[in-house]
């Protein structure tokens, strides 16, 4: 049937006038379109473009538009205190629909039509890194509200963020399982899909054995599971003194549900991926969870004047409690406002010399300083699971 | 490959991606970016028609060797590059290396077509979706698992290799390949096994052959994409060539009309474009933002409406002479 | 060895969810011959219902639960009828890729959709049904899974008998085997694929149900790995085969267990489909499935 079909490589060349005129006329549109400088965001009087680049859509969506929310709200408070430098803050959000190879797009697309003068985000440790090398070949200083791999601010000097890093948190919750709990064998559970999981699990196991205490047992999950039966089941036969779930909130409710309907009794304990209201929704989730533990940025309960305010002013806007990636969300817009002020110029390479100079910024999540690492030094809460509510524990410095 | 008028158009297309490379300092780097990405898309998914439009194969699998491709080509230069050049090479030599790595990560791609394709390609239709699908997913996990590859991090810090140039250059010859083969005594095969399979059969022609043949071809180029990619976007996880990545490439080919490989070509182009086109329409006023926050879903209904209205591909241009 | 039947029931549960899943997949592609990716959203939704049905019962009963349940189940069936009437109907004659390609978009659309009804957040599922657990020496039986097996068995007894033993059901399977020779016979045919359609959403729907039941936290994304595992499933017993599906999901969910509880917990996800290639390279039909000469 197909022996009359004229062979493709004529409809190619054909056509191939067509496409070959079309390129053309696009490069000339494109060369046309090269930004020309001196109309950069940095002098001028109009607003000051801040990018910020998040997963509001999709797979991930829940931590992206926490965040996001507490960027929003943080950016509404400066401009409605007159702004920073005389000047409103215009925040430029991309989505990235929590997908791979987005937002390297999205950080090109903000820094060269919409001329920001720095980016926050993001949220994922994976997604940070996209567009961190885009960030640093451009010279855009980049914060990172809640990404804490260490890998993302190696990326280059003009990379920070304003919550801790893994290693630390690690190091926390190992010292905490051997003091307050006082746990020897622990088992450890890992999400092996999401690189936050097996980087903390791999720092606390350092520690905790480092410091004498036992690995038990280690089993592992990926994001998309529900049941968690089997490891539960493998981690039980070994009757472990506590659990260490380095994963997010979505799936710690599941497998302490599932660990109790097992018969397992002993605590489980994570980091700042639990912090969630989700974590404690729903019919025999606080039974579950009472008398666990975790680590994270940032407490509503916190005794701070500062964490206070914030948490009364989020709940009059979005009518919900702060989680950390709101928090964290609001402490990125803040710090970068700040350093704009003390650079006293909206021009990118000034505000990252700013940045890496902060010391004791009195953020709702804490006190940070940026070490040369560019990661921010602020200490860590420990939380509590107390008849069904999140009870503030302690406060851990660096 | 008795096109010589193909060849000359090959040759114009590789001067034009010289010209590209050449000229994308001068240009706006989000544009480069889009460019870039379209001209990677128009590698996968006129590779990717090899196999689905003129094999009449269905592949579900496609971001799978595009993954194979890409990690390949980030180890030949974050990892064996130290060891072979010497210290301090120059453009020149980073560049051949470039193309050596590139070579590799078509070549690993093509075996692992080779090994997926000899068995599973006796399967028909649906099966052999559901297969490759099932390569797909399997292929993510065969990273996640693999420390040295960085697990679920993937692999950071690749260098920017990958420029205008380069992408087009793999873009045209992609192009050029698939259709000198259609085109060649030979590759009336591929017509044959696509439009009746058992037909072909029966004339003694070897069908599984000719499907074996598309497939490693196909994945050939996928790899070269995926190598693309990765020195292009700089870091690289096996969530970025997942079932979701492989679907977008099917679109693309279904979009511009199977076994059309300027409607593909077309298609990739626009898919590419749409989003970004949504993107720069959503942030004109605060009373389009809405379209920003929807753009996954205009897509999906957009796809729907384009199989209910127009099942033959947007750019299917009728066929001369063809008897339907 | 207590820890093996442990896992054997663990794995059982699972699975049984898995197989009501799956038999959406092969009633469809009995009937249609296309794959149904938008199916595992069916089941999504089928969730959501429960969750929003699940809020005018405040206590867990058995009537409430079961109420609910058949909420979703109904609420899911017409959602099914109107995917099949709009998106499926008008491409019955366009080649195969093109209803797989539409019904990539009507799982997308479903999504996404879903995203802006229901929020991206995950939200917790109300406890509709009474729950305790049950220890036999070492041995931990949940409720739940109990409940979960038994309401399966009781499903797979229902459409068995409706497949088996009514007018309806034996016109699906002339349907299924010839449906030209079906129409020829005065079969009309559109309803009886609308009626299959309803009939494996709203299996989907329990599955949904019963899942969220069991694992008391739904999102908009929550279709998509159960879905592949039930997919595979059911091509693994041989598609359309409605036997073959439940068993390849019992199948499937005791053997994902076993990894998951081994050393190599962290090739579960390929597991499934490492089995799928070599059942098919072996035995293309899948293991209960008849090998079909192709006609010409």
């Amino acid at each position: 049937m197909s022996q009359s079909a004229p062979p493709a490589a004529s409809i190619f060349r054909r056509h191939f006038r067509h496409f070959l005129l079309l390129t053309a006329v696009t490069v000339l549109g494109l060369v046309g379109c090269k930004p020309s400088d001196g109309s950069g965001a940095g002098s001028g009087t109009g607003a000051i473009k801040v990018g910020e680049f998040a997963s509001l859509t999709g797979n991930e969506a829940a931590f992206g538009r926490s965040s996001h929310q507490g960027t929003v709200l943080a950016v509404e408070e400066i401009n409605a205190a007159g702004g920073v430098l005389g000047r409103q803050l215009e925040l430029i959000t991309e989505d990235n629909q929590s997908k791979q190879d987005e937002s390297a797009t999205a950080v090109k697309k903000l820094i060269s039509r919409d001329k920001v003068v720095a980016v926050l985000g993001e949220v994922a440790s994976g997604r940070s890194l996209e567009a961190a090398p885009i960030c640093q070949q451009y010279k855009i200083p980049q914060i990172s509200p809640s990404s804490t791999n260490p890998k993302v601010t190696q990326m280059g000097d003009y990379i920070f963020r304003v919550c801790f890093i893994d290693p630390f948190q690690g190091t926390v919750m190992a010292k905490f399982a051997q003091s307050t709990l006082k746990a020897k064998k622990v088992a450890v559970l890992t999400d092996v899909g999401a690189p936050y999981s097996v980087g903390l699990a791999t720092f606390f196991k350092e520690r905790f054995v480092g410091d004498g205490g036992e690995i038990v047992a280690e089993q592992k999950f990926t994001n998309t599971d529900k049941d968690f039966k089997a490891q539960l089941t493998a981690i039980k036969s070994v009757a472990p003194d506590a659990v260490f779930v380095p994963a997010y909130y979505s799936q710690v409710t599941l497998i302490v549900l599932q660990a109790r309907e097992l018969g397992i009794t002993v605590p489980f304990f994570g980091g700042d991926g639990w912090e969630a209201p989700e974590l404690l929704q729903g019919s025999g989730s606080g039974e579950a969870l009472e008398g666990c533990y975790f680590s994270t940025h940032f407490s509503p309960d916190q005794d701070s004047p500062r964490a206070k305010e914030f948490v009364k002013s989020y709940e009059a806007k979005y009518g919900a409690k702060p989680d950390a990636m709101a928090a964290l969300g609001y402490d990125s817009a803040l710090l970068l406002a700040d350093a704009i002020r003390r650079a006293g110029v909206a021009e990118p390479t000034q505000i990252r010399d700013m940045l890496a100079q902060t010391k004791d910024f009195d953020g709702v999540s804490g006190m940070m300083t940026l070490d040369a690492d560019r990661n921010a030094r602020k200490s860590a809460v420990i939380i509590g699971i107390r008849d069904g509510k999140f009870v503030y524990k302690e406060t851990v410095n660096p | 490959m008795k096109h010589p008028g193909a060849r000359r158009w090959l040759l114009v297309a590789m001067a034009v991606a010289v010209g590209l490379g050449w000229a994308q300092d001068r240009l706006d780097p989000y544009f480069v970016d889009i460019l870039t990405r379209i001209a990677i898309n128009i590698t996968l998914a006129v590779s990717l028609n090899l196999i689905n439009g003129h094999a009449g194969q269905f592949s579900l699998g496609h971001a799978g060797f595009m993954g194979i491709g890409a990690y390949t080509a980030a180890a030949m230069t974050l990892f064996a590059a130290p060891h072979v050049l010497p210290g301090g090479a120059g453009g020149w030599l980073l560049g051949m290396w470039f193309l050596v790595a590139l070579m590799a990560a078509g070549g690993m791609a093509a075996l692992s077509g080779l090994v997926v394709g000899a068995p599973s390609l006796r399967l028909k239709g649906d099966y052999l979706a559901i297969v490759t699908l099932g390569f797909g997913q399997i292929i993510a996990v065969i990273f996640r698992n693999i420390e040295p590859l960085g697990g679920a991090l993937g692999l950071q810090g690749i260098p920017a290799r990958t420029n205008l140039a380069w992408a087009y250059g793999a873009a045209a010859l992609t192009v050029y390949v698939v259709t000198a083969l259609v085109n060649s005594t030979y590759g009336r095969g591929f017509l044959a096994t696509h439009d009746d399979e058992v037909a072909a059969e029966s004339m003694g022609m070897n069908t599984t052959r000719y499907k074996i043949v598309a497939f490693v071809v196909g994945s050939f180029f996928a790899g070269v994409a995926g190598g693309l990619a990765g020195h292009f976007t700089l870091s690289i996880n096996p969530r970025g060539f997942d079932f979701n990545r492989s679907i977008e490439i099917v679109v693309m080919v279904i979009v511009g009309g199977m076994g059309r490989t300027m409607g593909v070509i077309l298609a990739a182009a626009l898919l590419t474009l749409l989003p970004e086109a949504l993107r720069m329409l959503s942030g004109l006023s605060p009373s389009l933002r809405w379209v920003g926050e929807t753009r996954p879903l205009l897509y999906s209904i957009l796809l729907i409406s384009l199989m209910l209205l127009r099942p033959q591909g947007l750019f299917a241009w009728k066929r001369k002479g063809t008897v339907s | 060895m207590s820890e093996f039947i442990q896992q054997l029931i663990n794995g059982l549960s699972v699975g049984a969810m898995y197989a009501l899943i799956a038999i959406g997949y092969t009633l469809v592609y009995g009937v249609l011959r296309f794959i149904n990716f938008a199916h595992s959203d069916v089941f999504m939704v089928g969730s959501f219902t429960g969750l929003y049905a699940g809020r005018a019962f405040t206590q867990a009963s058995w009537a409430g639960g079961v109420t609910v349940m058949l909420v979703s189940m109904l609420a899911c069936a017409v959602l099914g009828i109107v995917i099949e009437r709009v998106a499926y109907k008008p491409l019955r004659s366009r080649s195969k890729l093109t209803v797989l390609i539409t019904a990539i978009g009507v799982s997308m659309l479903l999504q996404n959709v879903a995203q802006l009804v229901f929020g991206t957040n995950q939200q917790a599922f109300p406890d509709t049904l009474p729950a305790t657990t049950f220890q036999l020496g070492k041995l931990v039986v949940s409720s739940k899974d109990l409940v979960v097996l038994g309401f399966t068995l009781c499903l797979l007894g229902g459409l068995e008998y409706i497949v088996l033993k009514t007018r309806i059901g034996t016109a699906m399977r002339a349907v299924s085997f010839n449906p030209q020779a079906a129409a020829l016979m005065g079969i009309p045919i559109d309803r009886i694929i609308s009626f299959t359609f309803g009939l494996g959403s709203a299996l989907a729907a329990a599955g949904g149900f019963l899942w969220a039941y069991k694992f008391p936290r739904i999102d908009p994304f929550m279709g998509v790995a159960p879905g592949l595992t039930a997919f595979v499933a059911a091509v693994l017993g041989g598609i359309g085969n409605i036997t073959g599906a439940a068993l390849g999901g019992l199948m499937l969910g005791v053997i994902e267990t076993m990894v998951k509880g081994s050393r190599w917990s962290t090739w579960t996800e390929a597991i499934a489909f490492v089995l799928l290639i070599l059942v098919l390279l072996f035995k293309p039909a899948g293991l209960l499935g008849r090998v079909q000469a192709e006609k010409v």
